[in-house]
């Protein structure tokens, strides 16, 4: 077999399985794609022993005719926002510089354990603050989809993660998403990028951004491969005390695509001035596309979407300004040289001034004052309130018996790296229009590549869904990734 | 809101960066315009609603409080920028 980076995980699992290609095979085709793909800078720790050794038991594993998981002999790339025991974890941070953890994430571990094999940590914005990938002290993260010569965003802030899956450097990876991470660069870049259900997957071992909206999910070519993939990194972890503890359901046999008869939800508040007509015809072929397979697509109203950026850009920069204190130069990472008379709180500020890049520097201090006295009730907990009746108008909706909510991923395909260099941080916020209500909600979201815009670049929709409901959601996802036919690839200039 | 140069002072120090005199003015006009952003919530009727604790109704579980883990320093010490002797260690912090 050729381009054995190419397969999804579905296609290797079978062909593992036949003895049709071996792990270790799959590995070196993904290891070579990745020496070749330095231009996307989209692996930024390469890990090919570690990587080599997993494939070798994945391997005698499978050859002992061993029942094993479908992800058994998977060659990953891993978010470096995830803790690997033994293996570079910066967060994209100058200040976790040398920083090599002493234990692992739960998620790797239960990657790992399943059989698993890592390739290597991927590129993101520094800390998961961004839409771009341009805050990394690596350096921007490269979409592999190109026009006119430009280098493109893959968004952020997984963007190594989905530049790697959209390039074929593996065959899926892991991402975080906490205002849109997951789903607005698997968007991008034409892949599928799945947010469970807050409490689906065990936080512990990620680098904290915002602890009440972080949640870790699949990125991958396939809505498949989503399911399959969020099998195993998910499930009940006593290390996470918001991990839920509910069973996990097989996720991949939900896919029937069979969607006759569910109710699919169009908010009225997504029209949103100033979005492409692209976007919306878009939106529109999907509603379509759900209705010819038998949905029932009926208009729903959540009145509180256009607080949802304001509300997230209160609750996160807080919870950011807790986490991030714990970099202090003292028990890990990187520590500022001091003058002469410095004492601790010049080792402090000199530490966060030189180790926070700008972005971050900004979020750590709006939630710093929006948490300082006297500002707490009309910054903090009104936001808190708000973001209650964000989540009501979902519930509301749920109640009357929706299934899923159909919207588009984002407000434009992937512009130009350094475009938005001289624009307000504001303006970067906008990118997350459409995810971020589903992060205060908690709620389960997935994008689905579903069309090409005029100059060829791929366009997303998204679908989310009832909590905790990730495998009628991947099912809905399923029948729209049938229907759209998405298969166009990457022209490969790197 | 406007925040002036006084306030951004104050801000930075609070969340322990060092920010140059030269810096501020344009720093306390990035804070503005982020917190005239979130001032639309302003709009909001919030009477009678209850802040969001957890975004699941779950009780946070409890467990007995006990150790459960630990008994390895030289783990926990590795990847200080500077340890001796067991410790952790900083610049003199009592004169």
């Amino acid at each position: 077999m050729s381009d054995l980076n190419k397969l999804t995980i579905a296609e290797a699992r079978d062909a593992l399985a036949k003895g049709d290609v071996t792990a270790v095979e799959l590995t070196e085709a993904c290891l070579g794609a990745i020496d070749a793909a330095g231009a996307l800078n989209a692996f930024v720790h390469n890990t090919p022993e570690i990587a080599h050794a997993q494939a070798e038991a994945a391997d005698e594993r499978l050859k002992a005719g061993e029942k094993v998981s479908a992800m058994t002999g998977i060659p990953l790339g891993i978010k470096d926002l995830f803790c690997t025991k033994g293996v570079a974890s910066q967060a994209a941070s100058r200040i976790l510089e040398g920083f090599k953890p002493e234990y692992e994430s739960t998620v790797t571990t239960n990657l790992f354990d399943a059989g698993a094999v890592m390739l290597g940590k991927l590129n993101m914005d520094e800390f998961a603050m961004g839409s771009s990938n341009e805050t990394s002290v690596y350096g921007d993260a490269v979409n592999p989809w190109k026009v006119d010569g430009r280098k493109l965003t893959p968004g952020g802030s997984s963007g190594g993660s989905a530049s790697a899956v959209a390039a074929d450097l593996c065959l899926a990876a892991t991402g975080t998403d906490t205002g849109g991470s997951i789903r607005q660069p698997a968007a991008l870049t034409g892949i599928t990028g799945l947010k469970p259900t807050y409490g689906r997957v065990s936080r512990w071992g990620i680098v904290a951004f915002a602890s009440s909206l972080d949640q870790a999910g699949p990125m991958t070519k396939s809505v498949r491969d989503a399911a399959i993939m969020l099998g195993a990194m998910a499930g009940h972890d006593p290390k996470d005390s918001t991990s839920a503890a509910i069973a996990v359901p097989d996720f991949e046999a939900a896919l029937t695509g069979d969607i006759k008869g569910k109710v699919i939800g169009i908010p009225r508040e997504y029209h949103i001035d100033g979005t492409p007509a692209e976007i919306e015809k878009l939106w529109d072929d999907g509603k379509a596309m759900l209705a010819d397979a038998g949905a029932r697509v009926i208009d729903i109203s959540l009145p509180h979407t256009k607080y949802a950026l304001p509300t997230y850009y209160v609750i996160a920069p807080a919870e950011a300004s807790s986490n991030l204190a714990r970099y202090d130069g003292v028990r890990y990472g990187r520590r500022a040289k001091l003058g002469a008379g410095d004492g601790i709180t010049e080792m402090y500020e000199k530490t966060r001034a030189e180790g926070f890049g700008a972005e971050v520097q900004r979020r750590v201090m709006v939630g710093t004052y929006v948490l300082s006295a006297g500002f707490y009730d009309a910054y903090y907990n009104r936001a808190r309130k708000v973001r209650s009746l964000i989540k009501r108008d979902f519930d509301d909706a749920f109640a009357q018996g929706v299934d899923a909510i159909l919207t588009p991923a984002t407000p434009s395909a992937a512009f130009g790296l350094g475009e938005m260099a001289d624009a307000d941080p504001v303006e970067m916020y906008l990118n997350d229009v459409f995810t971020v209500t589903v992060n205060l909600a908690g709620l389960p979201g997935i994008a689905v590549p579903a069309g090409l815009d005029a100059k060829g670049l791929p366009l997303g929709l998204q679908l989310i869904g009832r909590p905790w409901e990730e495998g009628d959601l991947l099912n809905v996802a399923y029948a729209l990734e049938g229907a759209a036919g998405f298969v166009s690839k990457p022209g490969k200039w790197w | 809101m406007s925040i002036d140069i006084e306030t951004a002072r104050k801000v930075a120090h609070l969340a322990r960066i060092k920010v140059d005199e030269d810096h501020l003015p344009a720093l306390a006009q990035e804070f503005s315009n982020i917190l005239d952003f979130i001032e639309q919530l302003n709009e909001v009727d919030v009477d009678d609603v209850e802040p969001m604790v957890s975004v699941t109704p779950m009780r946070l579980k409890r467990r007995e409080d006990v150790v459960t883990d630990g008994g390895f320093p030289e783990k926990i010490l590795a990847n200080a920028p500077d340890a001796r002797e067991g410790f952790f260690a900083v610049p003199k912090m009592v004169e």
